[in-house]
């Protein structure tokens, strides 16, 4: 019986804490899991944050996986999602150097045609800031690929959900109780 | 943001006292109702120590030999009175020491708050003397841990740390506190913990769940009831003997759910597990539905997944919810405290007695009678069993005494044969399998139990584990009953070997020393049993001696413990031989 793997959106609302992102990566360490990519953030209730992650396992995993981080005591809640039911955004910069932006008219254009922005210009090098789906920023990529990109990064993915996030009710639930 | 604000406690009606962060500590935990506690003193915890020496007259601090023994004595001690065990320690290699313990309490859901010395604040990081990650060593074998790095924090976080040992499913806590915070001064006023916001220690049942639950055992024709240590940890016992008397359903138990019901009782149909009873393990892939209340189906109780109780509808009642569908799936899920899901279920099922089906237990407990557990009680054979042992301390102890037990084939031995008739009186490292574990925790468990009878039972390869704790012992006087159950190998190590590696023994034979010596050096009395009938008479005499007392018995060397599941079979294909 083997199960489909799929990609999960992981958000999980926690407590402040120094130590909180090292005993979730454990969780998805001890497993043999990786994670394809990690960001931590405040989120929309002030001292609460918020952790997405992105991980390629079978939904059993998933839930399992889920369960063992809900079972942190500072973890208020934790969901997961597929790319159907979020709305998801990476983030990549590219430095490149100046000269091209002159020399090489087709780069004006990609870059134009791909919505990316550009952050700084100088004498030696400029730098592009590009948001969006990751085939997007892959595409991006690969038409600056053969001009010659100096430094690339991008960013993990950053993702909301459709459906309604009940943390807020759940935080005034314990302040009543 | 401060911890004070996410979490709830009770207004204290005492006055602020400013005292330094090492006094607080000692405090904190006379609030806690902590009356004993475990350690071993070094560089970065001295402050503590000296706040110890002040309130010498209300709180016992027991030196032990090595901080691992601190660790299974604060787990004795948890485990024997169902309160959270205290131990505390050094930075660097005394926190390390504390690792194993903390494992085992981790997997054993054993409440537990350690607390570790820290070098200063400004030393973090900086690979100072004795400087050690201990929050990070410890993160995934704690419930929850946490570092201190400055006075005011200390009673909070205290109150967190015992809030959090002690309520849902218990598991330990580690405390990291820096000297500094120590030796600061704070305005000292303690509040218990009474709810942090981000934890549910215990699901809500739903009635839902109960009716369906109520439903699949009313239609039951073959039902059959697992429990574990849940029942001891929800304290159960009543609410579970009540239910399967009106239920009728046959009940087993795990190796941590030993001793919540009557040995003798007729309703308890034994052990299930590697070396668990005949008939629960065959009947569990016969059964039609398992009702499995606050045990979490380790490989060890389902052998292989695959196969195991496939024809059966489950049933879980357990208060984590990451433990349902972890191992095995459910058909109802009952999340919540194991004796209020008890209490109510026995309100929505039928009474009934299943006597045929009980019958079938009774059958196959006849055929392991015969194979196996007569011959292990009541050998003929020369060679001592550790069987015949564990029958002459039933004999003298009535089935009151506690029994600490270690890793091996001993502990097997013991978990099937001691007869038991008050709960909480099974100690023993299960999830773990910590050899070592059961010296220092029988230390424990005898403080926290004084009245009780403590035996424990012991191989001679855990023995020699932590077996400095002898010091332990002449310095408290603990009054331990400790039985050696000596075959001079590594038992179980050496059974397998046999069965699975063509008798090729391996690094499993131990040269031992003269036992007895050792403990007379400490001035703990003894005596080697050799011969079968000077066995009862040893063990009377161990058990009427006023003090601690070791007793070694030579048993035979190549005895195999049967029944067995064989790693990855089927629990219905348990070997007798």
């Amino acid at each position: 019986m083997k199960e489909e793997k799929n990609l999960y959106t992981v958000s999980i609302y926690t407590e402040d804490n120094v130590g909180l992102l090292n005993r979730i990566s454990a969780i998805f360490q001890r497993r043999h899991i990786n994670i394809e990519s990690l960001s931590s953030s405040v989120s929309e209730i002030e001292g609460v944050s918020r952790f997405t992650l992105l991980v390629h396992i079978t939904e059993d995993q998933m839930r399992k996986i889920l369960g063992q981080i809900e079972k942190q005591v500072e973890v208020i809640k934790a969901y997961y999602h597929t790319d159907e039911q979020t709305i998801y955004q990476e983030s990549c910069l590219f430095k490149v150097k100046s000269d091209l932006l002159f020399e090489e008219r087709q780069i004006q254009n990609i870059i134009k045609d791909s919505n990316a922005r550009i952050v700084t210009v100088n004498r030696d090098f400029f730098v592009l800031e590009k948001s969006g789906r990751r085939h997007e920023v892959d595409l991006l990529y690969r038409e600056l690929k053969p001009f010659g990109i100096m430094q690339f990064v991008r960013s993990g993915r950053i993702a909301v959900t459709k459906e309604k996030m009940n943390i807020t009710d759940l935080l005034a639930q314990f302040a009543q109780a | 943001m401060s911890v004070q604000t996410l979490v709830k406690s009770k207004v204290s009606q005492e006055e602020t006292l400013r005292i330094s962060g090492s006094e607080a500590v000692v405090r904190c935990l006379i609030a806690e109702g902590v009356d004993v506690l475990y350690g071993y003193p070094g560089g970065a915890i001295m402050p503590v120590y000296d706040a110890l020496y002040k309130f010498q007259d209300q709180i016992h601090h027991v030196l032990t030999r090595h901080e691992q023994g601190a660790a299974h004595a604060a787990q004795g001690f948890a485990r024997i009175s169902g309160r959270v065990g205290v131990a505390i320690a050094t930075s660097g290699p005394g926190a390390t020491n504390l690792v194993t313990g903390i494992a085992d309490a981790q997997i054993d859901s054993t409440p537990l708050v350690c607390i570790t010395g820290q070098v200063g604040v400004h030393l973090l990081g900086s690979d100072a003397f004795q400087e050690t990650d201990i929050v990070g060593i410890s993160t995934p074998v704690t419930k929850w841990n946490h570092q201190v790095t400055c006075a005011e924090e200390i009673p909070e976080v205290l109150a967190k740390a015992f809030y959090i040992a002690r309520s849902g499913r218990p598991g330990p806590v580690l405390i990291d506190i820096t000297k500094n915070a120590q030796f600061e001064m704070l305005d000292f006023k303690y509040k218990p913990c009474t709810g942090i916001r981000s934890y549910t220690p215990e699901p809500k049942i739903k009635q839902e769940d109960l009716s369906a639950a109520a439903e699949l055992l009313n239609g039951a024709k073959k039902p059959f009831l697992i429990w574990g240590q849940g029942i001891i940890l929800s304290q159960a016992e009543k609410e579970l003997k009540a239910f399967i008397e009106h239920t009728g359903i046959p009940a087993a138990w795990t190796i941590l759910g030993a001793s919540a019901i009557d040995t003798d009782h007729p309703l308890n149909v034994g052990m299930v597990g590697m070396h668990g009873n005949y008939a629960p393990n065959m009947l569990t892939n016969e059964c039609d539905v398992l009702l499995a209340v606050g045990m979490r189906f380790d490989d060890r109780v389902t052998g292989n997944l695959e196969t195991y109780a496939k024809q059966a509808k489950i049933i879980h009642i357990e208060i984590d919810p990451a433990e349902v569908d972890k191992n095995v799936k459910t058909d109802v899920a009952v999340l919540g405290d194991a004796k209020k899901a008890l209490m109510a279920l026995r309100e929505l099922c039928a009474p009934n007695n299943h006597a045929d089906w009980l019958n079938r237990f009774a059958e196959l407990h006849g055929i392991e009678e015969e194979k196996i557990i007569h011959k292990d009680l009541y050998p003929t054979k020369p060679g001592l069993t550790m069987g015949e042992v564990i029958r002459s301390i039933n004999e003298y102890t009535q089935g009151q005494a506690a029994v600490v037990t270690d890793v091996g084939q001993h502990q097997m031995i013991a978990c099937r044969y001691a007869e038991f008739k008050r709960t909480k009186s099974n100690i023993t490292s299960g999830g773990l399998g910590t050899m070592g574990f059961a010296l220092p925790a029988a230390i424990g468990a005898k403080m926290a139990a004084p009245d009780r009878t403590v035996v424990a039972v012991i191989g001679d390869g855990g023995y020699q584990m932590n077996i400095q704790e002898l010091g332990t012992i002449f310095q408290t006087k603990a009054a331990v009953k400790i039985v050696l159950l000596n075959n001079n190998f590594l038992g179980m190590v050496r059974q397998w070997q046999q069965l699975f590696f063509d008798k090729r023994y391996a690094s499993t034979e131990l040269i031992n020393p003269e036992f007895g010596l050792i403990a007379n050096a400490y001035h703990i009395p003894s005596k080697k049993v050799t011969q079968r009938e000077d066995l009862n008479e040893a063990v009377a005499e161990m058990l009427t001696h006023q003090g601690p007392y070791f007793l070694e018995v030579v048993v035979e060397p190549e005895a195999n413990v049967f029944p067995m599941i064989p790693s990855g079979a089927s629990v219905s294909e348990i070997r007798l031989s």
